[in-house]
């Protein structure tokens, strides 16, 4: 015995002996030194810890408290402007929202008895430092969040954000991340349906790796995170628990082992956890058995800071109260510690609260699955969390105030001097094309592009067709499901955000992310529905950035007001940055709708029907502040981006949905980044279809091709319903433009008094950038 | 009423897709998909078994490896011995080629990355059980998707195959064969390397057929790339009415 008299010594599994802090020991030694500091904890936050607890706390408190009260965890730094969404989101609004912020995702009623939760989170950080496991586990963890709340997950998609495209270091993230995404999400039998790949210098060093499940249920099989029920057990199943994913907690480790070198080797694995989709794969079928079978009271699943989030969660959001028995916790590693058993981030692992009647049963349905399920522990109504170590009390804590009641910072709010100089160089004064055979050039300078060109080097490694119910997927505007075979009712979503926009205003910027989701969403004739978010930002500690952050909020909050769809879960990522440089603020805004029969959806490429005639909707202006010519072109980023019309960005939706329910649209695809070119030539080469523009009389052809104004879609309406479909627009107020028609005979796209690409050229030119890059 | 059994292993992922599948060809009743459990060494009285795709407990050994040894898998091969129909799809090929229902195997993809993809298949046989409604030489677009897929065997066995016709798709590139439009050709290589192409194989009597791509992801153009695949389930529900 090495310790004070009050410690002792417990021989763990045989393994070497391990002290242990209890809470009488901590009491009795208030002076013993402990490293908040290193754990992440400022001063004034440890001093915090020692007033709520009466004492000091036990390593295992520190070591909950340091992570849940990590930027991560408690959105110190976002709260206080996080809660202008609860503020924006009117009555109606909430009409259709089941669950909403808070829970782990946000559930919304899409009719006939149908729910559906959608969620997106980062995990930037960890596919920087190990691409494939990084990007994997981060499809793993929102898969468990949307299964936490009963629903069966039914489609991924992932937004991404790279460094340059040629960079040496794209080359080691992007396969790894790729590859990641793919070896976790198709061995999980989810349909990959979507997403953005977006290179900027910017995420250089920083990488964006977004993740978005969606999931369906029966409105009545919602399970909120709760531990109601005094006496209820606490079960912990799937995976085991190892020593992966403790990042700071090894601190506390070596700590404890101090002088030990040969006991902290172990604690040198890497921090990045290790996913095995196999697992988690049948930890899906285990716990949709279980929610069919009626055996769970709550549940929560383990995902960042692990089981001491998922107790805190469950204690403070049921009866107030849980004992734990941590020894009980099977371990993959010998001779853990309390504080790491706590900590470890180990994947496919969820945590339930079932009745004491139940949990035979419960365990059955695990054996079925060949998943390992132990009782830890049980609900009490003591308002205290405390968890205990081979009958020695290590955790005594009030759990909201690890949940919940976490510090609140208000961080400096400043806009950042330089930005009226990067608002003031507009792209006025760059060389624009204007002969043909220089518009000619551009075009296919722009689709080769790493943003425009084709994203089959990375979709063709996703599976989109496991389930059988995917209807739309990349390169579709929006990914589309199924949910219900009989009836044909699905949904449809989009995730957007272009930061170079964000990055010249943030407010606009931000509402122009949600007006391209948005509209991704209803040219497929979906009726958008509900918006869910993944913030990543730069460092909160500058106030350019919080400045940034406030506005991205604001325009996104003030956006799905008048819009009239809630925001209903998100997430927010800060220090994404290399040095003092931060990415492009890159709030990335995710759009869900609702379709009421997916056989009326609208595809993206031209030809479905024998004649069809194009309409260009909404208006074109010369708009080209962060456009993907100036940025592909010039390498410029300045002055401001387009105008966001959200009242006609609702009309627009309005008309979309509207020609799909009557048969009036063939083919429709959204104009955004690249312009009316980029939507052409991809609707010709999806549909594999010719067509020939002639834009209107004395319409400059480069800002008709090229520009980025806002509300506006590409629209191939079958000629026998011009009439009736121009009528409707003329009648609600939309400007619309005949721009052409479809000749499925022809193999080229032709625009009048410009230039003629034959369609082989056009696909080798937009198909051959990534496979060059990175095969 | 016609019952087909669909085996679910823990990882299977495309068992819901292929009792879907039996599920259309069956419309009018003709047809019903049983649910076949791994860890159960019983049948249940079906009269045919799809041994779906999916990577059956991780396949983190090789795929289709450990599948073999389940006990449900015992029963396939004696049922199949005695001539009952049995496709194995993807994963399920793998498993079938794994347990000596098949000769040849499945390596890792030549380019090495998951492919998901619609493929064309030249139809080479169809007086298969899961064939017969194809055309010989007809062409049909299913998806493809897999890490191994690549069909290898030793040249003596792929002789024997292409010698006794048991070589039943092949992959074919989308473009038409020069001055034979619209017939499509073989292209330079197959999408993963497969020796002569090989996307799928039949045991000598034509009642167990294996093949890499997705025939029950392809039974609805609303949800697959077109309903081609459809023809295998009705295939073998002829063939079972027949006997």
């Amino acid at each position: 015995m090495t310790g004070g008299s009050k410690t002792k010594t417990i021989d763990n599994d045989g393994a070497a002996a391990v002290l242990v802090d209890s809470v009488e020991h901590a009491a009795a030694t208030p002076e013993h030194p402990q490293p908040y500091r290193e754990l992440g904890l400022k001063d004034d936050e440890y001093a915090r810890i020692r007033e709520i607890l009466g004492r000091r706390p036990t390593d295992a408190e520190l070591a909950m408290y340091s992570v849940m009260w990590s930027e991560h965890c408690s959105y110190k730094s976002s709260k206080v402007h996080l809660r202008y969404f609860g503020e924006t989101t009117t009555d109606e609004m909430k009409a259709k929202m089941l669950a909403g912020i808070g829970e782990n995702a946000g559930v919304v009623d899409i009719g006939d008895g149908w729910a559906v939760t959608f969620k997106v989170e980062s995990h930037n950080h960890p596919s920087y430092v190990e691409p494939y496991q990084g990007a994997a586990t981060g499809v793993g963890g929102i898969v468990r969040d949307i299964l936490a709340m009963g629903a069966r997950p039914v489609a991924v998609m992932d937004p991404l954000r790279f460094g340059p495209a040629d960079a040496p270091d794209t080359r080691r993230v992007l396969p790894g991340v790729v590859a990641g995404i793919g070896g976790y999400g198709n061995c999980l039998g989810l349909p990959n349906i979507g997403g953005e790949v977006v290179f900027d210098a910017s995420y250089a060093g920083n990488p964006l790796v977004n993740a978005l499940c969606v999931g369906s249920m029966r409105v009545e099989d919602l399970h909120l995170a709760h531990a109601s029920g005094t006496g209820n057990k606490v079960i912990l199943f799937g995976a085991r628990t190892g020593l992966d994913g403790i990042g700071g907690v090894s601190v506390l480790a070596s700590d404890t082992f101090s002088g030990d070198e040969s006991g902290t080797g172990r604690k040198k694995l890497p921090s990045v956890q290790v996913g095995d989709p196999f697992t988690e794969k049948v930890l899906i079928e285990c716990c949709l058995e279980l929610f069919r079978s009626g055996l769970v009271v709550g549940i929560q699943d383990l995902g960042g800071a692990g089981l001491s989030c998922a107790t805190s969660e469950l204690a403070s959001a049921g009866d107030g109260g849980m004992r734990v028995e941590l020894d009980r916790v099977p371990l993959r590693a010998e001779g853990m510690t309390p504080a790491e058993i706590l900590s470890s981030e180990s994947q496919e692992r969820m945590c339930a609260v079932v009745r004491p009647e139940d949990v035979d049963a419960f365990l059955r349905v695990c054996a079925k699955w060949d998943v390992t399920a132990t009782v830890i522990g049980e609900v009490t109504d003591t308002g205290r969390l405390e968890i205990t170590w081979h009958g020695e009390t290590v955790v005594d804590v009030p759990p909201r105030t690890v949940a919940h009641e976490g510090p609140v910072y208000e961080r400096p709010v400043e806009r950042p001097a330089s930005q009226d100089a990067l608002v003031a160089d507009t792209p006025d004064r760059l060389a624009r094309p204007s002969a043909p055979a220089e518009l000619r050039e551009t075009l296919l300078r722009m689709i080769a592009s790493p943003n425009l060109c084709s994203r089959r080097w990375v979709t063709d490694q996703y599976d989109r067709y496991v389930r059988g119910n995917t209807v739309l997927a990349q390169p579709a505007d929006s990914g589309m499901v199924r949910i219900d075979e009989e009836t044909g009712r699905g949904v449809a979503v989009s995730t957007d955000c272009n930061g170079r926009y964000v990055r010249l205003d943030p407010y606009t910027g931000t509402q122009l992310a949600l007006a391209e989701a948005y509209r991704n969403v209803a040219v497929t004739g979906a009726t958008p529905l509900a918006v869910t978010n993944c913030l990543n930002f730069g460092s909160p500690e500058d106030p350019g950035v919080m400045w940034q952050f406030e506005q991205a909020v604001r325009g996104l909050a003030d956006g799905c007001r008048e819009l009239g769809i809630p925001v209903t879960g998100g997430n927010v990522s800060f220090y994404n940055q290399t040095g003092d440089t931060a990415i492009l603020p890159t709030p990335v805004v995710g759009v869900l709708g609702v379709i009421d029969d997916v056989r009326r959806r609208i595809p993206t490429g031209f030809g479905a029907e024998a004649g069809e005639t194009l309409l260009l909707l909404g208006e074109t202006r010369d708009e080209f502040g962060g456009s993907e010519w100036a940025h592909v072109v010039h390498g410029h980023l300045g002055g401001l981006p387009p105008r966001v019309d959200l009242a006609r960005e609702r009309l627009l939706a309005e008309v979309l949905v509207a020609g799909s329910r009557d048969g009036m649209v063939s083919a429709a695809h959204d104009l955004s980044e690249g312009g009316l070119a980029q939507a052409l030539v991809e609707a010709a080469l999806v549909g594999q279809t010719g067509c020939r523009v002639v834009l209107p009389e004395g319409a400059d052809p480069f800002v008709w091709l090229f520009s980025e104004s806002a509300g506006r879609a590409l629209v191939a309406v079958p000629r026998t319903e011009e009439l009736r479909f121009t009528d409707m627009c003329t009648a609600r107020g939309l400007p619309w433009t005949r721009i052409g028609v479809v000749d499925p005979e022809s193999r080229a796209l032709e625009i009048q008094d410009v230039a003629t690409f034959e369609l082989d050229e056009l696909r080798d030119t937009w198909e051959g950038t990534l496979p060059a890059l990175f095969d | 009423m016609t019952r087909i059994g669909v085996i679910t292993f823990p990882g299977t992922l495309d068992d819901v897709d292929a009792a879907r599948a039996v599920r259309h060809a069956g419309r009018d009743g003709a047809a019903e998909a049983v649910p076949l459990w791994h860890a159960d060494a019983d049948l249940r009285g079906v009269d045919a078994v799809i041994v779906p795709g999916g990577f059956s407990y991780g396949d983190y050994l090789r795929a289709g490896a450990i599948a073999r040894f389940a006990p449900v898998m015992g029963e396939v091969v004696r049922a199949a011995r005695q001539g009952m129909p049995v496709l194995g799809i993807c994963n399920g090929f793998q498993i079938l080629c794994e347990s000596g229902l098949l000769p040849g195997a499945l390596l890792r993809n030549a380019g090495l990355h998951f492919v998901c993809r619609d493929q064309w298949l030249r139809v080479e046989n169809n007086e298969t059980a899961w064939t017969s409604r194809y055309e010989r030489g007809a062409e049909i677009l299913v998806p493809l998707k897999n890490m191994e897929g690549r069909y290898v065997a030793d040249a003596a066995t792929l002789d024997e195959l292409e010698g006794e016709g048991r070589v039943v798709f092949r992959y074919v590139v989308d473009e038409p064969e020069p001055g034979q439009a619209p017939k499509r050709h073989l292209g330079a290589d197959s999408p993963n390397g497969a020796l002569r192409h090989i996307a799928g194989i039949t045991d000598p009597t034509g009642r167990i057929v294996g093949l890499m791509p997705h025939p029950e992801h392809a039974i609805d153009a609303l949800t697959g790339p077109s309903d081609d695949g459809l023809g295998m389930f009705l295939s073998v529900l002829d063939a079972l009415v027949a006997a």
